[in-house]
């Protein structure tokens, strides 16, 4: 029951997040780099407006999450736990902001993207698919 | 500054949706560790369920205002198969992206994320302020 409950949320937090990246402008890539572009001329400050208005949500939504023992669907908060600045996260957060400045596109607006039936989003998605496989499979240290 | 609302109310949207996925199903709403779990063959139901929804995000958009939302592409097909490359490789060895470190890490004051978060904005200011100067 739990299970088929998760889905079900699953399925509405999808359509939310969905939803809100493509108010907020955040599935335009041209948005996107009229942000982290700041010598264009015509600097946009959209992006720092959606993660400000995501953060507004998230920091009362963690705390409230601190107070409970466990979520309302499951038995325990699946929550990362390294705390170490590694080379790899210094590393790879390095390289996904290259290709973000490239492109304009990060994983969830790529993904919402791909619905509107459109080329360069499946081009985009099939290569940043194929780069986690790629990291997964041959480059992660054991 | 009102033109900036709908960034203001999506972004809280986004932060609701991270909330609502935290505090029921205990997970955390990181978009590159979904799309990896994913091609990992993790966690499929719920998994392929928020890649449906995010999916419907610009249809239902379409719905309320009439048009699917503006999407203008910068760069050429070299560029976003490099750029996708290294999104994938980079969000999987950094366990995060924008949503994962830059909201719901923020949010929980992890150190961690925040290095992240700081990271890769310097990284893609650099590169689109670069990219721009020479497009």
């Amino acid at each position: 029951m739990s299970a088929a409950l998760r889905v079900l949320v699953s399925l509405a937090a999808g359509v939310i997040f969905g939803f809100g990246l493509s108010l907020s402008g955040m599935v335009d890539p041209a948005r996107v780099i009229g942000f982290l572009d700041v010598a264009s001329g015509h600097w946009d400050p959209s992006l720092a407006f959606v993660l400000g208005g995501a953060l507004l949500i998230a920091l009362p939504g963690v705390a409230i999450q601190r107070r409970m023992a466990q979520p309302a669907l499951d038995e325990r908060f699946h929550l990362p736990t390294s705390t170490a600045i590694d080379r790899r996260l210094v590393a790879g957060s390095a390289l996904f902001g290259m290709g973000w400045g490239l492109a304009g596109f990060c994983p969830g607006p790529a993904v919402a993207a791909l619905s509107v039936g459109l080329v360069p989003p499946v081009i985009f998605a099939v290569a940043m698919a194929a780069g986690m496989i790629l990291y997964d499979r041959m480059l992660a240290e054991p | 500054m009102t033109a900036y609302w709908p960034s203001l109310i999506g972004g809280m949207l986004i932060g609701l949706s991270a909330v609502l996925l935290l505090l029921v199903n205990g997970r955390i709403a990181g978009i590159s560790g979904i799309v990896g779990r994913l091609l990992g063959g993790q966690q499929i139901g719920t998994n392929v369920a928020f890649m449906a929804g995010l999916l419907c995000g610009p249809w239902l958009y379409a719905a309320a205002n009439g048009h699917l939302p503006p999407i203008t592409f910068v760069a050429s097909t070299p560029l976003l198969v490099l750029a996708g490359l290294l999104v994938g490789i980079g969000t999987r060895m950094g366990s995060g992206c924008t949503s994962g470190h830059g909201i719901l890490g923020l949010a929980r004051f992890s150190k961690r994320s925040l290095a992240a978060t700081s990271i890769f904005l310097a990284t893609g200011i650099v590169t689109a302020t670069l990219m721009g100067t020479w497009r």
